[in-house]
């Protein structure tokens, strides 16, 4: 068994807040800054420009990205060799805390989601997997609430056809609009169960960008961000080719009965960190 | 802002702000609306007024505010015909109004205006001063009164009622 204390796992999660939320993922920005040089429409260009800028505005001055510093969602994978000394959610909470306070991000949690009184920091929606070896690996992915409110999940026939599971793609794209902060990063899970799917839908966003799997998955890919990119929905909703800079799906086997699709859509302020220890 | 500006603006247009804007987001609102129903003397005066929809995060240290860009407005659409009938004349967001938003805009001459959205650290740079007015235990949800010179917005639903996210 391999010792890794719950202290260490507090600092790493702190330290993953901050750059998750202070430095844009580079595939993040390489995308945009191909949306950039694509953009024919000016206003649409002028828009993703002031993005691009405020990445490095955010990176040099050490300023929140988006002040919607989001839901923190954390996704352990536990090696099975190893062991956490002390308390695990705890410090996984506590390095929330610690992250956030320090680098002033926002307290954007109510302890109840019904009375809603006090904003605070934590908890995290955390994720355990179980991995093989003896290393762990956290993932801390910062999700703010306007691209996270248009997430969507239908439960398909196992008979339906490939057309009717894109157009349900296409119109969670359509109904976001110009709300949730476009050009966005479109993640989509298909199989498992009606939670399973939700997942693998929130899942797909960490892949990077231009790392899509080959087969049918890739083509499918491809086709929906063709489609999506003839919306005009564009940068701030506003018209142009920028309406999305990657669909990423994940898929996973499912019952006989059914076809479960989640789609959980990104704002262009797609946000992660991830170590290794 | 006065009314004979506000006319003057077109949807769709370019503009640089400055001068005092209030945050409010989901929360203040229902507090502000909810304070007019009662006949309450409101924290600030709505009269001519223009709201941010915005909770900053955290000021870090030696900054004037932090990130600082739009919230989605179509969550505050309930609350809006209700304030701009008590005075207000502006609002800053990100996003689509609703039809009754948008009908409220054109009756009471109001304007809407699109800051750029999820450009927070950008935003925070045309915010020359941050001061709290009221609602504080509402965390990043409290009405701020922010200095602002030469914002950036786009005219997103003009006196007339003319939407830039109409489709033509």
């Amino acid at each position: 068994m391999r010792m890794i204390s719950a202290a260490k796992i507090k600092q790493t999660v702190a330290k993953l807040c901050i750059q998750a939320n202070l430095e844009l993922r580079t595939d993040v920005l390489s995308s945009l800054k191909s949306a950039y040089a694509k953009e024919k429409n000016k206003r649409a260009k002028d828009i993703l420009g002031a993005i691009i800028k405020n990445a490095r505005i955010a990176y040099d001055e050490k300023l929140a990205i988006c002040q919607d510093t989001g839901m923190p969602i954390v996704f352990i994978d536990l090696g099975q060799g190893v062991r956490v000394v002390g308390d695990l959610k705890s410090a996984i909470n506590k390095g929330i805390e610690l992250g956030y306070k320090s680098a002033a991000l926002r307290n954007s949690i109510v302890g109840d989601p019904l009375n809603r009184v006090s904003s605070k920091f934590s908890p995290a929606a955390i994720h355990f997997d179980i991995a093989k070896g003896n290393r762990i690996k956290i993932t801390v992915l910062p999700k703010g609430f306007g691209c996270e409110n248009k997430s969507q999940l239908k439960m398909f026939k196992p008979t339906a056809k490939i057309d009717e599971i894109k157009k349900f793609i296409v119109d969670s794209v359509k109904a976001a609009g110009p709300d949730a902060c476009p050009p966005y990063v479109v993640g989509v899970g298909i199989g498992g169960t009606a939670d399973y799917a939700s997942l693998l839908a929130k899942k797909a966003l960490l892949r990077k960008q231009g790392l899509s799997p080959k087969g049918t998955v890739h083509v499918l890919e491809r086709q929906l961000l063709s489609m999506i990119n003839k919306l005009n929905i564009g940068p701030m909703g506003l018209g142009g080719k920028a309406t999305a800079l990657a669909v990423n799906i994940e898929t996973y086997p499912t019952h006989i009965a059914g076809l479960p699709v989640a789609v959980n859509i990104s704002c262009h302020a797609l946000r992660s960190a991830s170590a290794i220890l | 802002m006065n009314i004979n500006q506000i006319k003057e603006l077109k949807v769709g247009e370019r503009i640089f702000l400055s001068g005092v804007i209030y945050t409010a987001r989901d929360q203040a609102h229902k507090r502000l609306v909810e304070s007019i129903k009662k006949g309450k003397k409101l924290p600030f005066d709505l009269k001519d007024a223009i709201i941010y929809y915005c909770g900053p995060t955290k000021t870090p240290k030696g900054k004037i505010i932090g990130a600082c860009g739009p919230t989605t407005s179509s969550r505050m659409d309930e609350f809006t015909p209700a304030l701009l009938k008590a005075g207000l004349k502006g609002m800053i967001g990100k996003g689509a109004r609703s039809k009754e938003a948008v009908a409220a805009i054109k009756k009471y001459k109001g304007i809407y205006l699109l800051a750029y959205a999820g450009c927070g650290a950008l935003v925070s740079k045309f915010v020359l001063k941050a001061t709290p007015v009221a609602y504080k235990d509402l965390g990043p949800e409290a009405i701020l009164k922010l200095q602002v010179k030469d914002l950036p917005l786009i005219v997103g639903i003009d006196s007339y009622g003319r939407s830039i996210y109409v489709k033509k």
